[in-house]
């Protein structure tokens, strides 16, 4: 098995436990971290193909999805901390006022 | 490749892998995010093995320094509004468990029967390189990303301020 199956593999598996994790987590902030599981899969494979590839490109795009997981997670720990405040308890299956 | 390189890989791999099921699993949530933090940097060494010198610095500031912060802080606010440690456990474990092999067994059966071949050859990326990628074919998206990391810098600060003054 190659360098780059390896990688490859092992980002499957890292996207397929930051799955379990969202599914299971309750809290929001755990289903955040389980998000940059996934995220970090994905990222893990960009380079793996900018290696086979070669060429910047593989890792100009890592390096944007870094900054838009960074984003993502300001924003996201942002909304958890006014969830927090309002309801006293950041578990996601307790906000449920807009379900119809 | 080398007998010693496949030792580094796996032990890599064995770091992220257990450092990202004590993620999902623990039971204390500061000690996921720290198990996050161990994933992350482990994901820059791998990042470094695969000769993205640049990338991995990247990852261990933007990554495993920022969003491992900005997560511990958010889990110390909100442990005092909710007056207590947060609860951390999670439930339907058997079917998300299913689902997750399911997803599993997919990509690594896709990717197992792929046909990849890799040159001898590649040349390095170096972070001159990058720099150059940014500034020239890519520096639309760099722009708009610059005035995206603004909106959610402002986004964020205006989404948790207290409504009082």
């Amino acid at each position: 098995m190659s360098e780059i199956h390896f990688c490859l593999l092992l980002a499957a598996l890292l996207f397929a436990i930051g799955v379990f994790g969202l599914l299971t987590r309750r809290n929001a902030i755990g289903i955040l971290l389980s998000v940059e599981l996934m995220a970090n899969a994905v990222n893990i494979n960009l380079v793996a193909f900018s290696r086979v590839h070669g060429g910047a490109t593989g890792q100009v795009f890592a390096l944007f999805a870094i900054a838009l997981t960074v984003a993502e997670v300001a924003v996201g720990l942002a909304l958890v901390i006014l969830l927090a405040r309002t309801r006293k308890s950041i578990d996601v299956t307790q906000a449920r006022d807009m379900h119809g | 490749m080398s007998t010693l390189e496949i030792l580094g890989l796996s032990i890599l791999a064995l770091v992220i892998l257990g450092g990202a099921l004590g993620t999902v699993l623990s039971k204390n949530l500061v000690h996921s995010v720290l198990y996050l933090a161990l994933v992350l940097v482990a994901t820059a060494g791998l990042y470094a093995r695969l000769s993205a010198g640049f990338l991995a610095g990247a990852q261990v500031l933007l990554y495993a320094g920022g969003v491992v912060t900005l997560a511990i802080f958010a889990v110390m606010l909100s442990a005092r509004m909710e007056g207590g440690p947060i609860p951390n456990e999670s439930g339907k474990r058997a079917r998300a468990a299913l689902v997750a092999l399911a997803v599993a067994g997919l990509l690594s059966g896709v990717l197992l029967q792929a046909q990849i071949t890799v040159p001898a050859s590649v040349p390095v990326v170096d972070a001159a390189e990058i720099g150059r990628s940014f500034l020239g074919e890519y520096v639309l998206p760099f722009e708009v990303l610059s005035v995206l990391l603004v909106a959610a810098m402002i986004g964020a600060i205006a989404i948790a301020r207290r409504e009082d003054p």
